[in-house]
């Protein structure tokens, strides 16, 4: 799910977090000779040859520099939850229920979490039966047990392309053939989703569920369509698909209207859903939950006790009592209001600082903006000279099962002031125009001219049109929305 | 003794360099040495002053590490160090550089042809496309001038890839070299002091062919140490590691990469300064294949660092 943080791309801020006191130093066991790797490289499960590598996360680790502004994270803003807020149900919690908030729980959860949870999609217009719910450790947990439950090696399983960067190493350990369907602005283009079931169906296969982000889609910012909404419900019924809807960020929105969720749409037949905590509370908690069918959770529920019993007890009695404040919406309309001051300051920024040729979306919510640059850049390449000028993105080959050659980049606005995220598009967009400058030197097309930014000054002051002009050329295909 | 291990820095290949250097502080530890772990950052000439080790070894890759630089101010403080020196640090950061000292040694490297971005932007040197296509030839290779690890290193199999791959090698480097591609079997030559240890192959798979990721990881790329080669074969690879070693006057420890042409010619592509010395790094496996354990390789590493330092000493002036 969009939330998590299953690389070290979004570690940078907690991996410099101090430690408590007293921790002794950690002693490194002794390093294997060569010869004792190869040992151990014969015992790998075949898996293991499909896991993602490790050399873009050394590259993202770089990021975690103190004087990197990341934009690469997928954090939210936990220091504007009250301090005094913790404190309080922390120490109730002791006082009142510490045997049981300490002692191992049920693995489906807490039915009290299960009424949190329920709170919080009856928020979206949903009702889920309690029984159909089981409460997972964070909703990564949730993507990875529904994936152990259906997927066999081979199994083709359907998402959008780009994808959540995190369900990417999820799919490749449970060996499935992933295949990835383009978005427009309007979400996962349907046409070519219908396509590639028939293409499948020839040669007689059939998806084990299509994952999808509909609302304010990580990485790529935008919103499955109403119209779309309904379709893939239908083409699920008539296909007998199941859809993993996945919604971290649902109640996150900044402007126009909700849309329906793929549940509620669907009633929860051919809909598993996946939500969380961890954007309008705390990932920290490591709280997130899955909602299925009966047959599917039984399946579920002894996939999770293989794993790990049970979720948190501490943390479900942590939202229950902040659930018991009744105060959860208050802060998530907090939430709001500072998430779409960033998303606005990061917008501004690229319209400013970016070159014509890009593109981005325009979230109506969420934590993600998706930025295109021409095809020539390869963001992967490109965020080493931004490391240069300290600041940092995710590249888009991220966000594909195949790795592949991409120049969109996710940039990140929750995590940042309104005032280092627009440095941050300052830098990265200083190295976009050089980048263009220098292709265009090369082609011997007609360089482009930056605006220097006396220029950009001045038409700002007269409130010119010229930017605005650009704006509207950049937003040209979201008419849809 | 007190002995610095320097890991980490700010290059892009800061992991890799943490994970040399925490292999070589293990074995600097069961060898008995006093150990300090410095990770060079704004602080490093103050903590050296503070530390005063006896020897350092520096266990840093790519820009800032491997180009002389750290080596310099090692120098300035008289704290003997591992690895070749400045001189020859510059030289092999620098491809273009090294190449050009290679080729006047008489060993055999690709032909290339070198630019930067001023080139292009100020001297239209983007005209010069066609003849340098010419005179290379397709498939050809971009690579920018100074990073160590095969960042940014990009195939051209026509024209109309040339312009991506020099955007994409200018990402890491102001100045790029257009390289011949040489088709052929890829070795490595680990020399140690000026003992050129046994060859390796690296096999990757055919989908991982030149690729950075797949150089660092198991069941990715196949290495076969000592490589198969005839005899002849084989002499002629490690004679011409050890003159490039030489041409480029390194000392103590370093790793030439090169190709084994299909005509049987061995092509000096690269010199790393310091080569990696991770879990699968091909310098240890070299090493290990002459029958060195990793700890009788650092302690030879750092026991060439002193020599070299007193014999410096030893020099008048």
């Amino acid at each position: 799910m969009a939330e998590h943080r299953p690389d070290s791309r979004d570690l940078g801020a907690a991996s410099r977090a101090k430690p408590p006191r007293g921790t002794p130093a950690p002693r490194r066991r002794a390093h294997t000779s060569a010869r004792d790797l190869e040992r151990y490289a014969g015992l790998f499960a075949a898996r293991t040859q499909v896991m993602r590598s490790s050399a873009m996360r050394d590259l993202m680790a770089i990021t975690a520099r103190p004087e990197v502004i990341s934009l690469a994270g997928g954090l939210p803003d936990t220091s504007s939850f009250p301090p005094e807020s913790f404190a309080a149900q922390m120490t109730k919690i002791a006082q009142e229920s510490s045997a049981e908030a300490l002692q191992y729980g049920p693995t489906e959860g807490f039915d009290f979490t299960k009424e949190c949870i329920g709170q919080v999609m009856a928020a979206e217009g949903m009702s889920p039966d309690p029984d159909d719910i089981i409460v997972t450790t964070g909703g990564q947990q949730a993507i990875d047990l529904v994936t152990k439950t259906l997927v066999d090696p081979g199994d083709p399983v359907i998402c959008e392309a780009p994808t959540y960067p995190g369900a990417v190493p999820v799919f490749c350990s449970y060996e499935a053939d992933t295949h990835q369907v383009s978005m427009d602005e309007g979400g996962m283009r349907i046409d070519e989703l219908e396509a590639l079931l028939d293409r499948l169906a020839a040669d007689g296969r059939r998806p084990k569920f299509i994952y999808s982000v509909p609302s304010f889609q990580n990485p790529a910012g935008v919103t499955l369509s109403a119209e779309r909404r309904r379709r893939l419900v239908e083409i699920a019924r008539s296909r007998e698909v199941l859809l993993v809807e996945d919604n971290p960020y649902g109640l996150l929105r900044y402007e126009g209207e909700p849309l329906p969720p793929l549940y509620q749409l669907d009633g929860g037949d051919y809909v598993i859903y996946l939500g969380t905590f961890s954007k309008i509370l705390s990932p920290g908690i490591r709280l997130g939950w899955c909602v299925a069918p009966p047959p599917v959770m039984e399946k579920v529920v002894l996939g999770k006790q293989a794993t790990d019993l049970c979720t948190s007890t501490l943390t479900q009695y942590f939202v229950a009592e902040y659930f018991a404040e009744g105060r959860w919406r208050d802060y998530v309309a907090d939430l709001t209001v500072l998430y779409r001051e960033r998303r606005d300051a990061m917008i501004e920024a690229l319209q400013r600082h970016f070159p014509p040729q890009c593109e981005w979306s325009r979230p109506e919510g969420g934590l993600f903006l998706w930025a295109t640059l021409p095809e020539y850049i390869d963001t992967s390449d490109l965020l080493a000279k931004a490391l240069r000028e300290n600041v940092a993105f995710v590249p888009g080959a991220a966000a594909y099962v195949d790795a592949r050659h991409s120049s969109a980049m996710r940039l990140n606005f929750s995590a940042s002031q309104a005032d280092e995220i627009r440095e941050g598009i300052r830098r990265i967009g200083q190295v976009v125009w050089e980048q263009v400058a220098l292709y265009e030197t090369i082609t011997g097309e007609h360089p482009a001219r930056r605006p220097a930014e006396s220029d950009t000054a001045e038409l700002e002051a007269e409130g010119a049109d010229v930017l605005p002009l650009r704006r509207r050329e950049a937003r040209g295909g979201e008419a849809g929305h | 003794m007190r002995a610095a291990v320097l890991a980490g820095g700010r290059s892009l290949e800061r992991q890799i360099s943490l994970r040399s250097g925490a292999r070589v502080e293990d074995a600097l530890r069961s060898l008995g040495h006093d150990v300090i772990q410095l990770d060079p950052g704004a602080d490093l000439v103050r903590r050296l002053k503070d530390e005063r080790p006896e020897v350092a070894f520096i266990a840093l890759h790519g820009p800032g590490g491997e180009d002389g630089t750290v080596q310099e101010l090692l120098e300035i403080l008289a704290v003997p160090y591992t690895g070749p020196g400045v001189a020859a640090c510059v030289r092999c950061m620098d491809k273009i550089v090294a190449k050009h000292e290679i080729r006047t040694a008489g060993v055999p490297t690709p032909d290339w042809v070198a630019f930067n971005a001023t080139a292009f932007r100020e001297l239209g040197a983007a005209d010069a496309l066609e003849e340098i296509e010419a005179r290379l030839g397709f498939p050809l290779v971009v690579k920018p001038a100074s990073q160590g690890s095969s960042l940014g290193v990009e195939f051209a199999g026509s024209r109309d890839d040339v312009p991506a791959a020099l955007v994409a090698a200018f990402s890491y480097d102001d100045r790029v070299l257009f390289e011949r591609y040489v088709k052929g079997r890829e070795l490595a030559v680990g020399i140690l002091g000026t003992d050129a240890l046994p060859i390796v192959e690296a096999i990757p798979k055919q989908e991982d062919f030149f690729n950075f990721e797949a150089r660092y990881e198991i069941g990715r790329t196949t290495y076969v140490c000592p490589a198969e080669l005839s005899e002849p074969e084989a002499q002629a690879v490690q004679d011409a590691a050890r003159r490039t070693y030489e041409a480029l006057g390194c000392a103590g420890f370093a790793r030439v990469d090169l190709m084994l042409a299909e005509d049987g010619e061995p092509q000096v592509l690269e010199v790393n300064a310091i080569p990696g010395l991770t879990d699968t790094s091909l310098f240890p496996q070299a090493a290990e294949a002459a029958g060195l354990s990793f700890e009788d390789m650092v302690d030879r590493i750092v026991a060439l660092a002193l020599e070299r330092r007193s014999e410096s000493a030893a020099l008048p002036g």
